[in-house]
């Protein structure tokens, strides 16, 4: 499968969608749109904080309300880039393309961190709401075992040599985890209600104000555009690293011919 | 239908034999429960509001522990090439094994929980509930647990994987075998509501299992 | 702009965001340099694509 990546360099067609998925015309186009994506990202991101900083305080959470900001469009990355992970899943099975499971693997760590950043600040925005820095809260538990399902991915990836191979095991992985997300997400909140403390305060509970809803929307925009140039990026690495595991490949049995 | 039944009963007849292991579950599990009370004390009334779960997590662990011979012995003694080769589809014959795994293993701890539910304190009714639901729910942690199983023998790695993979997706099993054991015990819910989902949970599992491991194994061993 | 009794909270979130996300950027940039030595070192060492082109070629 990694001599595939080389082969496909040979063709030399019409810029068309099917051509997206030749690995040297992909590192051509990322090559352009990389440089404006982390642009665009950038300023977006100045943007968001800017309004962030500018928003008021809730009347019930007081400043607090900011840490929502970088909260909310981690932990809807988490599940994003998941969901990414799952369609990269069909790609590989369906159609045994080699940037299918280039996408997966590159998705996999950055999925990761935004998931670990979506528990670090829910609790950190935990402490002062709950005064505990972890409740064992239902959205919280479910994005922990998320975080969890992103380790056992990642752990199974670099369990294995054989980039082809184990592109194939991650993705059935991938696709029973969408299944089995929804399931663990429903069983933890019933788990949750059935357990519930007397004390707690739900989060995010009162309909957001405009004022707390424009920031988010922008912080939650910026930080899809910070994936998918993270992404591309992390693909093109990944790219790169194959072709060098193929060259080296082809040295050694150079040299041992 | 009789190459299905011919597999079950030769894998039934593997387990059982010497040197099979399908026994080394039970062992497994009397030693977690037994190492519980060492853990959090002798206190008998400790014990009993805490019963259920132990028993839950013991089940789950040596469930866990066994499923490493799923397919492993299969693989490596060439069998495994041939059932994928083989003209039955091979989702039923992954069920197959799943079922034949779940009766060697599975159900000796169903059979061993009244004695060691005496261990720790619980009466007849706790008792024979956690075994309910221990009847109800080992087979969807056998059969989730089959995928992490064919996963980890395609990439001829066992053992912490196979944990590391299999044991988040087992986390509603738990959530309702424990609940349904307790809510028979104490209330103040109803006994069948989460019963009846730990049922659906399995239900769900025999579709999702077969299938996915079955993928798997094709996927991997070309 | 006074963040109330619970500015260590809000920065110490921000701040952590920040370092995880320049992290994850310092980690992919360092990894492309390297993947770019590699092709050189293996572009002068005399090994070539199929495609006939030189190995430190990404375009």
């Amino acid at each position: 499968m990694q001599i595939a990546c080389n082969v496909y360099d040979d063709y030399q067609d019409a810029m068309t969608l099917i051509d997206l998925a030749n690995p040297t015309r992909f590192l051509t186009l990322t090559a352009r749109l990389l440089p404006w994506l982390a642009a665009l990202t950038a300023i977006l991101l100045l943007v968001g904080l800017y309004q962030s900083a500018m928003a008021p305080d809730d009347y019930q959470q007081g400043a607090t309300v900011k840490i929502m900001f970088i909260h909310v469009p981690n932990a809807w990355l988490s599940m994003f880039v998941w969901g990414v992970m799952s369609l990269a899943a069909l790609g590989t099975l369906v159609w045994r393309h080699p940037l299918a499971d280039v996408a997966a693997k590159a998705a996999a760590p950055i999925g990761a961190a935004f998931t670990f950043l979506a528990l670090l600040t829910g609790s950190l925005w935990g402490r002062p709401m709950w005064g505990t820095y972890w409740e064992w809260d239902a959205r919280l538990t479910s994005v922990l075992i998320l975080f969890l399902m992103y380790l056992g991915l990642i752990a199974l990836w670099r369990a294995v040599e054989d980039p082809s191979r184990a592109a194939r095991a991650a993705a059935i992985l991938t696709l029973v985890g969408a299944i089995n997300l929804p399931i663990i997400k429903f069983s933890v909140d019933w788990w949750n209600t059935l357990h519930q403390p007397a004390s707690v305060m739900r989060m995010g509970g009162p309909s957001l104000d405009q004022a707390f809803l424009i920031p988010l929307l922008v912080m939650a925009v910026a930080f899809s555009l910070l994936f998918v140039t993270l992404h591309l990026a992390a693909m093109r690495n990944e790219i790169l690293r194959r072709r060098v595991r193929a060259l080296q490949m082809m040295q050694v049995s150079r040299r041992s011919a | 239908m009789t190459a299905l039944a011919a597999l079950i009963t030769r894998d039934l007849k593997i387990a059982l034999r010497v040197g099979g292991g399908a026994l080394i579950g039970v062992l497994f599990f009397l030693t977690v429960v037994v190492l519980m009370p060492f853990a959090v004390g002798p206190d008998l009334a400790l014990l009993t509001r805490l019963g259920p779960a132990i028993l839950w997590l013991g089940a789950l662990l040596a469930s866990l522990l066994t499923l490493d011979r799923l397919f492993m012995a299969d693989h490596e003694d060439g069998s495994l090439d041939l059932i994928v080769m083989g003209r039955a589809p091979l989702e039923l014959a992954c069920a197959a094994k799943a079922l034949a795994h779940w009766l060697a293993a599975g159900l000796p701890l169903i059979v061993a929980t009244p004695v060691l539910g005496l261990l720790l304190n619980l009466d007849a009714t706790a008792t024979s509930a956690v075994a309910l639901t221990l009847l109800a729910g080992t087979p969807a942690l056998t059969f989730t647990g089959m995928i992490g199983a064919a996963l980890a023998v395609t990439l001829h790695r066992g053992g912490l994987l196979l944990a590391v993979l299999v044991l988040p997706l087992s986390i509603p099993v738990l959530i309702f075998g424990v609940a349904a054991s307790q809510a028979a015990i104490a209330g103040p819910l109803s006994f069948g509501t989460p019963f009846s989902i730990l049922c659906a949970l399995s239900l769900v599992s025999f579709v999702i299992g077969p299938f996915a491991a079955a993928a798997s194994l094709r996927q991997g061993l070309d | 702009m006074s963040l109330g009794p619970y500015t260590s909270f809000i920065v110490t979130s921000y701040l952590l965001a920040a370092i995880v996300v320049l992290m994850l950027i310092a980690w992919i940039a360092v990894d492309y340099r390297r993947q770019k030595q590699r092709l050189r070192e293996l572009d002068a060492s005399g090994m070539t694509r199929r495609s006939g082109r030189s190995a430190a070629d990404i375009r």
